[in-house]
């Protein structure tokens, strides 16, 4: 029986007379909770899946090829379709890579002006990630508020750069403008109603009894297990692994801000857990106001954009740009070859990594435990594809 | 029926009694199947969305007549307009039946559910026994059409649906046994006859374990009616929609009028069984004034049991889902071990229990229920007080508010 490419072996067990057989189940391009177009092929027996084949592709849009046709600047707005649940993050890795083979040094307003969007951003996705899996749990109010929350972020930054979900604020050498007149009052404004609503999050669901008996102990992922599937981000940080590349290798102006860096403990479940990849989730959105409002309270005066060519003809070489995205370390590889098109571009994202590592994970899950690793492992189609 | 018709007429009626009942029974069952089963049905699915938007912090429908209200009929009538899909490689018979099956499930239901006072339509000796069994006809309607849909969603929400209509069953008729040990009678008139109009006379608080069986009964209810935190044959996120994820227009709104007008069986019997039925103080007063007693008593039994109707509803926009063995440990495991000991504990409180002490503890029960639901509001307080949800601007945007929100 073969599915599209998967040649799914079919298992008879012959019990004395009664025979049984696999269930093949497609799960996806097209279902309620794989979060975009992602597909398994999910060989189950009745409610317990033997294995569940993850099968992309499905959103593939051929971005790091586009890099290679549009030149510098015109890359920039594809950045953000690279990851549009958070995509500041995205513009902020093509600029640093661009910026470093170039070696343009970028003005402090506007480093500030890139961590404040890009935090924003974080909590953006964080509050979507969050939201849906309680969806995906089977409570669909969490997921209303978050995305209530979230709105506001959308305003915000609507205000900044003008888009709502492609935000493409960032420029090689800056941003594109200053902060509007009055913005750094709403932030803050927001950041103040805001910090206290996690708690109400965490009263509303997160210590749930039925939503932490569908999490906990569900699907750990061990230290050493993480590290070697090269899991990063809060999937890394939920399995106790303290590693934020905001902190380890610093980049922009993070080292002038102080943060902690939330990892899960263990403590309602075993270490790793789904339960541990979401509270980290919860916990990180707490510092990234405290970032912002770090970021606000010390906003420098001056310029938000450097003074870059139009055409921009970055020197021969390659380099190797990490920056901390909403759903861990993207990297950007990219290759100049002196012309004013990139060589060769190749992003390097954390749903990838993470997708990869659920036939593993899936092993003797139930089909419900399949739904909520796929969103605590906080999935993003178009991360995965690119 | 037969008491009310009797009420009725003060000399010998005119033609044979029985032609009176059955034309009594008839005529009340076609208005309460098409005057109040199906509107209310209905109008629920209503409710639910506007409470639904309360909780979720959204509006819900507003549209379509009074704040809304008529949103249920354009939504009927939408999905009568619909195409009537049945897939190629579906079991087309079986598919096309199950509905019904679904729908006389719950619709039978209602002959032996009482509306308060003499109103009922057939007042079956059996009646308690008659509901727990044909109410089970929803799952022989949800596993075929999960079945014949051949879709294998579809057939994994029929399995589940089966298996945990089939486990709650038990916990929930065992919970219903005290009561009818109680009160000797299983005919659900007799058993809101041996309770009161005050709440310390009702079966609820005639001994711990009837307290107990109430939670135990209600909680396997929901779950027989697939309501959240037991949707798990729907499980829009795991199973797409479980069995009926193939069905659509009229067939699939069948299903969904049969889930919300089960809501409303669920607190009918909950109603008859522990909350004392259509009671109302002063009822012997107004023993000569049928036209009056009637409609008050039709009135205080439909707003105890629509009370569950709403609690049920805001379970479902709270609570997640629980997982298929969770469930399946909770009733064998939690749900039917307490409902035995409620069983075997009723039968010894009624042969040991003093009954000069019957008083004290009805009277203690409902104190402790009293404070239960003080402790509840104080609880609902702290958390809109912690809530801190100030009235915004509904968004930062400066095309729709030039203010600093606040």
């Amino acid at each position: 029986m073969g599915l599209a490419g998967f040649e799914v072996e079919v298992q008879r067990e012959t019990d004395g007379v009664l025979a049984t057989e696999d269930m093949t189940l497609s799960m996806g391009p097209q279902h309620p909770s794989t979060h975009g177009v992602l597909r398994f092929v999910v060989r189950a027996d009745g409610e317990v899946m033997k294995e569940a084949i993850p099968d992309i592709g499905y959103l593939h849009r051929s971005i790091e090829k586009i890099a290679e046709k549009v030149g510098w600047h015109g890359f920039m707005p594809y950045t953000d379709r690279v990851d549009y649940v958070a995509a500041m993050p995205c513009n902020q890795g093509w600029a640093m890579a661009a910026e470093r083979l170039a070696g343009i040094e970028v003005p402090k307003r506007g480093e500030y002006c890139r961590v404040i969007a890009t935090e924003f951003s974080r909590i953006h996705s964080h509050l979507l990630s969050v939201g849906s899996m309680a969806m995906d749990i089977g409570a669909t109010t969490p997921f209303t508020h978050a995305i209530r929350e979230r709105e506001y972020i959308n305003d915000l930054i609507e205000e900044v750069c003008g888009a709502r979900l492609t935000f493409n604020y960032m420029r090689i050498g800056g941003v594109a403008w200053d902060l509007p007149p009055a913005w750094r009052e709403k932030a803050l404004a927001y950041i103040d109603r805001f910090e206290p609503l996690i708690d109400e999050y965490d009263r509303l669901i997160s210590y749930n009894k039925i939503y932490v008996e569908r999490l906990a102990g569900v699907a750990p992922i061990t230290p050493e297990d993480a590290i070697a599937w090269n899991l990063v981000g809060p999937n890394l940080r939920g399995s106790g692994v303290r590693f934020d590349v905001r902190r380890d290798e610093p980049y922009s102006v993070y080292p002038e801000l102080e943060f902690d860096v939330p990892v899960g403990r263990g403590e309602l479940g075993t270490l790793g857990d789904c339960f541990d990849r979401y509270i980290v989730r919860m916990r990180e959105m707490r510092e990234s106001c405290r970032i912002i409002r770090q970021c606000l309270r010390q906003l420098p005066g001056g310029a938000v954009l450097a003074k870059v060519p139009r055409n921009f003809k970055p020197p021969a070489g390659d380099c190797y740009v990490r920056v901390e995205s909403a759903r861990g370390d993207m990297g950007w590889y990219v290759v100049s070859d002196g012309t004013s098109f990139p060589y060769r571009v190749k992003i390097r994202t954390g749903s990838f990594a993470a997708i990869s590592m659920i036939q593993k994970l899936s092993k003797n899950l139930m089909i419900a435990d399949l739904i909520a690793v796929i969103a605590s492992l906080d999935l993003v189609a178009p991360e995965i594809d690119r | 029926m037969q008491q009310l018709v009797d009420s009725l007429f003060s000399g010998p009626p005119p033609v044979p009694l029985w032609l009176c009942y059955l034309a009594a029974m008839l005529l009340f069952g076609g208005i309460v199947v098409f005057g109040f089963v199906l509107p209310m049905a209905g109008t629920t699915t209503w409710v639910e969305r506007r409470i639904a938007g309360r909780i979720q912090s959204r509006l819900g429908p507003n549209r379509t007549g009074p704040a809304g209200f008529l949103q249920w009929l354009a939504d009927g009538i939408k999905s009568v307009l619909k195409e009537d899909i049945v897939p190629t490689h579906a079991d087309a018979r079986l598919f096309k039946l199950a509905p019904y099956v679904v729908m006389s499930g719950f619709v039978l239901a209602f002959v032996a559910i009482p509306f308060g006072g003499p109103l009922i339509i057939a007042d079956l000796n059996v009646g308690i026994l008659y509901v727990t069994a044909v109410t089970s006809l929803v799952v022989v309607g949800i596993l075929m059409a999960g079945w014949s849909s051949n879709n294998k969603w579809s057939l994994l929400g029929g399995i589940r649906s089966a298996a945990q209509i089939v486990s709650y069953e038990i916990p929930a008729g065992l919970s219903i046994f005290p009561i009818v040990m109680l009160t000797g009678a299983l005919s659900m008139q007799s058993i809101i006859a041996g309770q009161g109009w005050q709440p310390w006379s009702w079966n609820l608080f005639y001994s711990p374990f009837t307290f107990v069986a109430f939670f135990v009964f209600f909680v396997s209810a929901l779950a027989e009616g697939n309501r959240t935190p037991f949707d798990l044959p729907e499980a829009e996120s795991e199973l797409v929609m479980g069995a009926f994820t193939e069905y659509s227009g009229i067939r699939n709104l069948l299903f969904f009028m049969a889930e919300w007008g089960n809501l409303y069986v669920i607190g009918a019997i909950v109603t008859t069984l522990f909350l004392g039925g259509g009671h109302i103080p002063g009822e012997a007063r107004l023993a000569d004034a049928p036209l009056l007693r009637v409609p008050l008593q039709f009135v205080a039994f439909f707003l105890k049991s629509y009370l569950w109707v709403i609690v049920a509803i805001w379970l479902r926009w709270t609570l997640p889902r629980i997982r298929v063995d969770q469930m399946m440990v909770m009733c064998w495991k939690y749900l039917v071990p307490i409902a035995f000991v409620n069983l075997i504990g009723t039968a010894l409180w009624m042969v040991f229990f003093p009954p000069a002490l019957e008083p004290v503890v009805r009277a203690l029960l409902t104190a402790a229920t009293v404070l239960l639901l003080v402790g509840f509001v104080r609880r609902i307080r702290f958390h809109l007080r912690h809530a801190r949800l100030r009235r915004m601007d509904l968004s930062f945007n400066p095309l729709s508010t030039a203010s600093v929100p606040r």
